[in-house]
C-alpha cells in the first residue's frame, strides 16, 4: 500500500513517500524520518509528489518531530503535494506549522534558508 | 441510493472502506475535493472503531452505509455496530500545541471529523449502535 525510497542529494536526505498513508502505514514513514535523523541529516526533503492518500495518522507522525527538530537544528520541508494532499494538511492548520514547498527547487532553496 | 459495505475490523481493511466510498459518491457526482474530504473523516471514524471498540479484531463486522438522495444537499453516513460506543461529541480533543508539544501520533483525527463533517449524532436501536455523519455538499 506504501512504498518510502530514501535516496541522499546535495547533502539532504529525500523521502520519497509512494501510495496512501493511514493508520496501517503511518509507522513506516515514522520508521524512515526516525532512520534519517539517526543518521544525522541535518536537511531532510519529504517529496509527496506520489503520495494518494494521508489520513490524521501520518500527519501525527510530522507533527510528533516538529518539537525533536527545533532541538536538534533538523530542517525538514515537505513538497510536491497534490491539491487533496495538501487540502488535508490545510483543514488543521498544519500547512502553517510545518515547512511546505511547491516543487523540489522551491523546497531545496527554502531548507537552505531554514538551515543559516 | 443506499450503499452498504460489511467490514472485518482489521485496520488492513481502511483501504477498501476508502475505495468504497471514492466510488460510491463518484457515480453521484460529489466534486473530488469534498469526496476526498468525506473519505478522510470516514477512514478516521472507522479506524476509532477498529482500534478502540474492537482492539484490531477481523472477525467483528460492523456496517457501513452511504445514504444519497439526489433531491437533498446532504449525503448522510452511518457506522453500525454492536460493539461499545465511543461518542466523539463528549470528547475533548487535544489542542494543537499540545499534540506537538506531547509529542502525540494522535488526536488529529477528531478534530478532522469535527472539521469536515456538519453534524454527528449516535443513536440506539435493538441492539446497536449508529453513529450518523451528516456531510452538507454543494450542488
Amino acid at each position: 500500500m506504501i512504498h518510502i525510497k530514501r535516496l541522499q542529494e546535495d547533502g539532504a536526505d529525500v523521502i520519497a513517500i509512494i501510495g496512501e498513508i493511514d493508520a496501517s502505514s503511518s509507522i513506516e514513514l515514522d520508521l524512515a524520518i526516525a532512520k534519517s535523523v539517526g543518521e544525522g541529516y541535518e536537511k531532510i526533503l519529504v517529496d509527496c509528489s506520489a503520495l494518494e492518500y494521508i489520513s490524521s495518522a501520518g500527519l501525527g507522525v510530522f507533527m510528533s518531530y516538529i518539537d525533536e527538530f527545533k532541538d536538534k537544528k533538523i530542517a525538514m520541508v515537505l513538497y510536491g503535494m497534490s491539491d487533496k494532499v495538501a487540502n488535508t494538511f490545510q483543514i488543521l492548520g498544519l500547512d502553517e506549522l510545518l515547512h511546505i514547498a511547491k516543487d523540489k527547487s522551491e523546497a531545496k532553496a527554502m531548507i537552505n534558508e531554514l538551515q543559516v | 441510493m443506499n450503499y452498504k459495505y460489511r467490514v472485518g475490523c482489521s485496520i488492513e481493511n481502511l483501504k477498501g472502506v476508502r475505495d468504497f466510498i471514492r466510488k460510491s459518491l463518484k457515480a453521484h457526482h460529489v466534486p473530488d475535493l469534498e469526496i476526498s474530504e468525506m473519505v478522510l473523516a470516514l477512514d478516521e471514524m472507522c479506524s476509532n472503531l477498529m482500534i478502540h471498540a474492537h482492539h484490531c479484531n477481523a472477525n467483528d463486522l460492523f456496517e457501513l452505509r452511504i445514504i444519497i438522495d439526489k433531491d437533498k444537499p446532504y449525503i448522510i453516513f452511518e457506522l453500525v455496530d454492536d460493539g461499545t460506543v465511543f461518542d466523539i461529541n463528549e470528547f475533548c480533543e487535544p489542542s494543537i500545541d499540545n499534540i506537538v508539544h506531547q509529542k502525540r501520533k494522535g488526536g488529529l483525527g477528531i478534530r478532522l471529523v469535527k472539521s469536515i463533517m456538519d453534524k454527528i449524532e449516535y443513536k440506539a436501536s435493538q441492539g446497536q449502535t449508529v453513529c450518523r455523519l451528516t456531510k452538507n455538499i454543494n450542488k
